[in-house]
């Protein structure tokens, strides 16, 4: 087996060295009835590169790439270009086969990039203080709840009704079995919901998305100071992390804390995951963040150097007073984050950001050129949603058979609600081409 | 030998091996040691790493929301960026490089075939919310998968999303807490019990959840005391949270007596699978009876640690558990997968969902290749050259260490620090030592049910002739801590690294945590310093 260095003359030698007559022996602790008279029964032996990259040619042949097709998926996860820099860097093994760094003397290069990408957070939110990254910013908004709960020492959290369904149901799951309240606004299609009326006394923190899960670029300034008022936190949550490079940052516009979703930048799609959540909150609040943090001190020599820092808020120190119970984070993820964004530097990011919206309106305006199809938006990022008159899942699906993968039915994520069967939300980012825009919109007329 | 390199008494003699006595140079560089500052101290307006074409003009539509100002990130070019991360990247050590022997970490070998399939068209590029019909190879990837990690554990069913160990153990702990939920016993069962070596992940993950954590004592053996345990057990406790092989390196002997009472009390057995890397292939934790347990991929299965992540944490589920797995489920209707969402009718109850979207999917790709590398044959055979390799390092350092407990270990060997009595020098330092020698440190000071504990894990990914240099640096290394002389030596260790012993105490004290223009003010950048 290509991966086991130990010869049958290694391991005979070392059992002689260890005193014991075959390996058994040394799983002798292993109860009677759970030993196994061999290997496990019903799967096949190993196999070589050659046989392994075959079955996984083979699961891909079974996919649409999306390299492959016009593409306007959105909702949470984008497609964008990353340099080719960005994988080749994070596959040196230095950064990729590095564990997280506890011996600072000899993970500098893990540490550094870590304060550089925690600086880097800072400033694309407007805020003072961000971690070494969440799992992704589904998880990261959960445990931005629950910091304002801890906080405010309050139990209820407002949820917007433009927040991506699927983190709401994040936190919902974490409210029911952490013991919390969490009361969810009805869904926000048209962008107005407004729910300062909502907070009260008992609310730890308003939770809301911008631009909004339907797209809606909007200004919480007003919902921050009643916020404040009400001694809430208002938590600001970023899934298009390109838009920052165009839009006001919750900073500026009063947010307590700020969980972005970082993989735009950096990640590629890959079905989900692993992405990198960024999460960022005010200085005062620092001692109450969830992760790891990474901070600057110098060494013996006193020259400038980087350590995990603060860890007494940690699982590994405070047990079951920890601020969360995470350990492992999305370090390698942060990296390409850091890498493609410096890549990109102010210039790039913004030439990026300003690219996405113009490609998002030039859709737009074919979109809405299409008998039938209104455009739900007055504003919004590079995502925006379009009303069709019919149910938006089979036309998805119908123009999937024409190979053509046409933005998500808000139905597949909001099967309850039959207001918004209709609804397709539709996404340009610099990656859309006129090659890609005319099969959608001819695709759209045909099917419609 | 190493010859003593103790400051207090003059240099002589010690030039060649003392780097902190070499002359400075011009740039503060030591050869291949490159001084590198912060990307934003680099850059300059007017340089950029990417070309993209003007954006063509368009009506704003940003609800007047136009971002002003500078955001303040750094111009680079892209060779800039190329040199600052090398740069970065020689100053970490990995598992590439050499023996990284973290106990409980599991720094096995990462094959580059896995980094090659997750990264294929058609896999690593895939949207998570694409049309069903159109991402049918990916679903069946990930059921692939799930078949294996369900028949290595002898267990009926996987929860495939959560992201890591920790967010597995939250899973676990839902599901146990929706049984619990469905028995209406929830509000009556608040107690977990939990040894005292466990992981602080496992009672961070109960105390979030509710429960009560209440430790149970350990015998002379290392092993949960199974008096102390029945004594513990009652209709208030809802489970047990126990790691085996546990965090002492031993496997838990009457593992099958601890479940049969857990179950007799009505409780249910999480095993934290930290270290099913110790047994992947030999013993299937079906068979001990346990209820649910988390598979770090990151561990067992190789896929790379990144500097801390990402992982992925998917659990395995008795039939008792598995009714109430979170979504999304994947199903097969006849020959189509499906995504069971929110809304979807399943055979069960779901407890809720731990994250957007599918899982770690990249993860999924890398651990299966993996897997698929080694087969039912080399996993099995896998294992047992960890556990030989962590009892072959333990034979051959158990005169001059102190193993913590008798006995064959399994992936990994425990250590005391009884051995360092009255020579003056700590783990701390000790492992520090290591450093100069070429190794990344064991880990230290866990499990904490052990003085001064020292955990080494080998791993079956080094050859027995690194091996025995490993072991040659250690004993070399207890010998000049028994020698009396050389303590300052490893007080001042290390001394070849990067960077030499770094103030945790200043860090945590004046918290810096990003970089500000104020930071350094300019003769006071200590990396300008150095250079001077």
């Amino acid at each position: 087996m290509r991966y086991l260095p130990l010869t049958d003359a290694d391991r005979r030698e070392m059992l002689r060295v260890i005193g014991a007559k075959s390996v058994d022996e040394l799983f002798r602790d292993v109860p009677a009835s759970a030993r196994l008279p061999g290997k496990v029964a019903g799967l096949p032996d190993h196999q070589g590169e050659l046989e392994v990259e075959r079955a996984f040619q083979a699961f891909a042949a079974k996919n649409v790439s999306p390299a492959n097709a016009p593409f306007f998926i959105g909702a949470g996860a984008y497609r964008h270009h990353v340099p080719s820099t960005v994988d080749y860097m994070i596959q040196r093994g230095e950064f990729l086969t590095s564990y997280t760094p506890y011996q600072p003397e000899i993970t500098q290069g893990t540490l550094q990039y870590l304060f550089e990408f925690q600086t880097q957070v800072t400033l694309l939110t407007g805020m003072e203080v961000a971690n070494a990254s969440m799992y992704d910013g589904s998880t990261g908004t959960s445990e931005a709840v629950l910091m304002a709960n801890r906080v405010t020492r309050r139990h209820k959290a407002l949820i917007s009704g433009g927040l991506h369904p699927q983190y709401r149901g994040v936190i919902q799951t974490t409210a029911r079995w952490e013991g919390f309240n969490a009361v969810v606004a009805k869904t926000d299609v048209d962008g107005f919901e407004d729910l300062i009326a909502a907070i009260d006394k008992e609310t730890s923190c308003v939770v809301v998305q911008n631009p909004s899960f339907f797209g809606h670029v909007r200004d919480f300034t007003k919902l921050a100071e009643a916020c404040h008022a009400a001694g809430a936190l208002l938590i600001v949550v970023v899934t298009e992390v390109v838009s920052l490079g165009l839009i006001t940052p919750p900073g500026e516009m009063g947010a307590d804390i700020v969980v972005c979703e970082g993989q735009s930048i950096g990640n590629g799609l890959g079905f989900g995951g692993p992405y990198v959540g960024l999460f960022a909150t005010r200085e005062k609040y620092m001692r109450q963040m969830p992760g790891r943090l990474v901070g600057e001190t110098v060494d013996a020599d006193g020259k400038r150097g980087f350590v995990l820092t603060l860890s007494t808020r940690e699982q590994h120190i405070r047990r079951e007073k920890a601020t969360s119970n995470i350990c492992t984070n999305a370090g390698l993820c942060a990296l390409a984050f850091t890498i493609h964004l410096t890549l990109l530097g102010e210039a790039g990011f913004r030439r990026l950001a300003e690219l996405n919206h113009a490609k998002a309106s030039e859709l737009a305006d074919r979109v809405a050129a299409i008998p039938g199809v209104a455009v739900v938006n007055d504003s919004f990022f590079n995502e925006f949603t379009v009303r069709l008159p019919k149910p938006a899942a089979p036309v998805v699906e119908a123009l999937a058979a024409k190979g053509i993968l046409a933005g998500l039915p808000v139905s597949r994520l909001i099967p309850d609600d039959p207001s918004v069967a209709n609804l397709l939300l539709l996404a340009a980012t610099e990656t859309a081409t006129e090659h890609g825009m005319a099969p959608l919109v001819a695709g759209l007329k045909e099917v419609l | 030998m190493v010859q003593s390199l103790d400051r207090s008494q003059g240099r002589a003699g010690t030039a060649v091996t003392d780097a902190t006595a070499a002359p400075k140079t011009f740039t503060g560089n030591r050869a291949l040691q490159i001084e590198e500052p912060l990307i934003f101290e680099m850059g300059q307006a007017g340089r950029c790493g990417v070309d993209l074409p003007e954006p063509p003009k368009v009506k704003d539509r940003l609800n007047g929301l136009r971002r002003g100002g500078e955001i303040g990130l750094p111009g680079l070019s892209e060779p800039q960026v190329v040199q600052h991360y090398t740069r970065l990247s020689q100053k970490n050590y990995a598992i590439d490089m050499g023996v990284y022997p973290l106990g409980s970490c599991t720094m096995k070998h990462n094959p580059r075939i896995n980094e090659k399939v997750a990264r294929l068209a058609g896999i690593g590029d895939l949207h998570p919310l694409q049309p069903i019909s159109t991402v049918q190879g990916a679903l069946e990837l990930i059921d692939t998968l799930a078949h294996w990690l369900k028949t290595l554990t002898g267990m009926p069913a996987v929860a495939m999303s959560p992201a890591a160990g920790a967010h597995g153990e939250m899973c676990g702990m839902m599901a146990i807490a929706a049984a619990l939920d469905a028995r209406g016993e929830r509000a009556q069962r608040k107690i977990v019990l939990a040894p005292e070596s466990a992981h602080g992940t496992n009672p961070a993950t109960a105390a979030a959840l509710g429960f009560t954590v209440k430790a149970i004592p350990a015998n002379e053996r290392g092993r949960v005391d199974l008096a102390a345990l029945k004594a513990a057990l009652g209709p208030e406790v809802a489970a047990i949270m126990l790691t085996n092989p546990n965090t002492c390196g031993l496997f838990e002997s009457e593992i099958v007596e601890i479940a049969k009472a857990v179950h007799e009390a009505g409780a249910y057995f999480y095993c934290d699978g930290a270290n099913f890397n110790a047994i992947a292939g030999r013993v299937r934790p079906g068979d001990l009876g346990v209820d649910c347990m988390h598979i770090n991929l990151h561990k067992t299965f190789s896929t790379p640690h990144g500097g801390g992540g990402p992982g992925a944490g998917p659990v395995v589920l008795s039939a008792a558990l598995a009714p109430f797995a979170p979504y999304p489920w994947i199903v097969k209707n006849g020959d189509a997968w499906t995504v069971a969402e929110e809304g979807t009718a399943v055979a069960g109850t779901p407890f809720g969902r731990l994250k957007a979207f599918h899982g770690q999917m990249g993860m999924f790709s890398r651990a299966l290749a993996y897997i698929m590398s080694h087969g039912a044959d080399g996993l099995k055979q896998a294992s047992e050259d960890a556990v030989l390799s962590a009892n072959y390092v333990m034979a051959a350092l158990k005169d001059v260490m102190t193993p913590a407990f008798d006995g064959p270990c399994m992936h990994e060997a425990l250590f005391d620090d009884s051995f360092l009595k009255d020579t003056g020098v700590s783990t701390l330092d000790f492992a520090k030592a290591m450093i100069d020698e070429g190794y990344h440190p064991m880990t230290m000071y866990f499990p904490l049910v052990v003085h001064g504990a020292m955990l080494i894990e080998p791993t079956e990914s080094q050859a027995k002739e690194d091996l025995d240099q490993f072991i040659g640096a250690l004993r070399s290394l207890t010998e000049r801590a028994r020698s009396g002389t050389a303590v300052e030596d490893f007080k001042a260790a290390p001394r070849f690294s990067p960077r030499r012993r770094l103030d945790e105490t200043l860090a945590a004290r004046k918290p810096i945590l990003r970089w500000r223009p104020s930071n350094n003010p300019p003769g006071t950048d200590p990396l300008r310093q150095a250079a001077e």
